[in-house]
């Protein structure tokens, strides 16, 4: 079978990011762009499936910006046996993601689409859920642990209350959570060797995806600072400081 | 004119306090109406609790074998038929149930989806954050379509209690999937205070150092009745289940008191107790980011700190 992998480009996890002093955005420019981390985590899986003998092909798409390319040569690199760029200059919000990917299901056809439970950028959690009922198919988000057997996912899901276990039948849509792996390192021959696999380029223009863009971001702020602490020497003058607030 | 549907969050028949919290920001809204929907196999005592929360006009209950468990693909299409009834806004916390199930209902409604609104400006502006709560924006949406969106339930208070709205019987007539099936739920068998409710947290981090040490904390939580929380770091090493981690990609919460001990403070963790009343940290190392955050700050070796902390509380 075949896995569909979405794999998006952000701001690296480690930046500390700043508002704009004007509230129009956040500074971009310059700062270090890498795989959100749940993609990472997403494009594992998928490979960790192809080695079981479960799936066949890897396919790694992404919705991004032209330079975005070294991007999805990194995820060919890590494992995937092709890459789809979806080319737009504009960030698009998880409706239109989701109705840009059902294309890609469409001409595809995986029986898995695995992606993040949410993008770091955007902290959003929507595109997979929206993408499986765009699709009519199940979906197992916030994934810790999948067993395909069949033509059916027993997936593991980590919920407020602990951990939950559902079956979907296949196709499905996978949302993967922290827990469910740890993603590979690439290497140097891997890095040579994805410069040579396909990567395909569309216009997200020509897709035919009626835009999901409708929320207007009106305004960028920086979060309310709480005011200065106070240090205590011991645990005595701790216990006296929570005390006098009241909280003991 | 809004008229919000609140979607019941609800577990082993008892109604989840995220309820209450989402009815407080739909009265932000300023709604001419709030009705809670308890799709579930038995709601009555689910709905019972509903209608005992003030605010709300009315409490609508789908019963059905197949709502035993919150399966996204079965409650959405459910959710959608009830939403078609004249409503204008669609609200559901911002738990990992309401996360699961709220965008597969926008995209059925063929609308987008404000997650994880923090304040109201008016009926369609809300504040929500982004970048792990590094920013704070402001989104409009479209005032001629359903507005879905989830509430995060950190920053509202839970509305009381007292108030005595009728429960009716809801019938959706829509076909339900078959493709999905609940297998089982494993749940941390736990007699504290639950993390996300509780007004105090004692929340511990890779500085405690092991599984057994984390006895430490749960000791400590149990003395002052708290909540015990977990950095990712701590869950990572297996120390404690991720249930219990606070955080960006776990749980946010906002008790009244945060104690966080042997936490250095990432920015994926502050994202999650940024709105806690009271930040108290435990670290030796005095320049961790915890420290700049934190209201009152101990520099110290925690396995000194604790055991004077439960001398000095008697």
């Amino acid at each position: 079978m075949k896995i569909l992998v979405g794999y998006k480009r952000v701001v690296d996890y480690n930046v500390r990011i700043q508002v704009k002093p004007d509230g129009s955005g956040v500074v971009t420019e310059g700062v270090k762009l890498s795989a959100n981390p749940f993609d990472d985590i997403a494009l594992e899986e998928a490979l960790r499936l192809r080695e079981k003998g479960i799936a066949s092909e890897v396919v790694v798409a992404t919705i991004a910006p032209a330079d975005a390319q070294a991007h999805l040569r990194n995820g060919l690199a890590m494992g995937a046996n092709r890459a789809i760029h979806v080319v737009t200059g504009d960030a698009v919000q998880p409706l239109t993601a989701a109705r840009v990917f059902l294309k890609l299901i469409e001409k595809e056809q995986p029986q898995i689409v695995i992606l993040g439970k949410q993008a770091i950028d955007d902290d959003c959690n929507q595109t997979g859920q929206m993408l499986a009922a765009l699709w009519d198919r199940p979906q197992a988000t916030f994934a810790s642990k999948v067993e395909v057997s069949g033509n059916a996912a027993k997936v593991t899901r980590e919920v407020d209350a602990g951990l939950e276990t559902i079956e979907v039948d296949l196709p499905a849509v996978i949302t993967t959570d922290l827990r469910l792996n740890e993603p590979r390192f690439i290497k140097l021959p891997d890095i040579m060797k994805a410069k040579s696999k396909p990567l395909e380029t569309l216009q997200l223009a020509d897709l035919g995806v009626a835009s999901g863009d409708t929320l207007k971001t009106t305004n960028y702020a920086p979060p309310a600072k709480r005011s200065k602490g106070v240090m205590v020497k011991d645990a005595a003058e701790l216990v006296a400081a929570l005390k006098t607030k009241g909280l003991l | 004119m809004s008229k919000v549907l609140i979607i019941a969050e609800h577990l082993n028949g008892k109604l989840n306090p995220s309820t209450a919290r989402c009815v407080s920001c739909a009265q932000a809204i300023k709604a001419d109406s709030i009705d809670v929907l308890v799709l579930a196999d038995t709601p009555d005592a689910i709905g019972a609790e509903a209608a005992k929360i003030q605010g709300v006009s009315k409490v609508l209950t789908v019963a059905n074998p197949v709502n035993a468990h919150a399966l996204a693909a079965i409650y959405a299409p459910q959710i959608v038929a009830a939403a078609k009834n004249g409503y204008t806004h669609v609200l559901a916390p911002s738990t990992t149930f309401g996360k699961d199930v709220a965008p597969r209902v926008a995209a059925l409604l063929g609308v987008a989806q404000v997650s994880d609104i923090i304040s109201v400006v008016d009926a369609h502006t809300f504040t929500r954050p982004i970048y792990a709560g590094n920013a704070i924006i402001t989104v409009q949406a479209p005032a001629d379509q359903i507005l879905v969106a989830t509430v995060r339930t950190a920053s509202w208070p839970a509305a009381a209690n007292g108030g005595n709205a009728p429960i009716e019987a809801l019938t959706v007539g829509v076909e339900l999937p078959s493709h999905t099936r609940f297998v089982e739920l494993a749940q941390g068998s736990s007699e504290r205070p639950d993390l996300q409710s509780a007004s105090k947290v004692v929340s511990g981090g890779r500085g405690v150092g092991s599984a057994e040490n984390f006895a430490i904390i749960f000791k400590l939580a149990d003395k002052l009745g708290a909540a015990v929380g977990a950095s990712r770091a701590a869950v990572d090493a297996g120390y404690v289940p991720s249930d219990l981690q606070v955080g960006q990609t776990g749980k946010i919460i906002a008790p009244q008191l945060y104690m966080a001990i042997g936490i250095s403070g990432a920015i994926q963790h502050l994202t999650g107790i940024k709105d806690a009343g009271t930040i108290v940290a435990i670290n030796k190392d005095a320049e961790a980011p915890i420290f700049e955050i934190a209201d009152i700050g101990l520099v110290g070796d925690l396995f000194k700190i604790i055991p004077e902390l439960e001398a000095a509380l008697g």
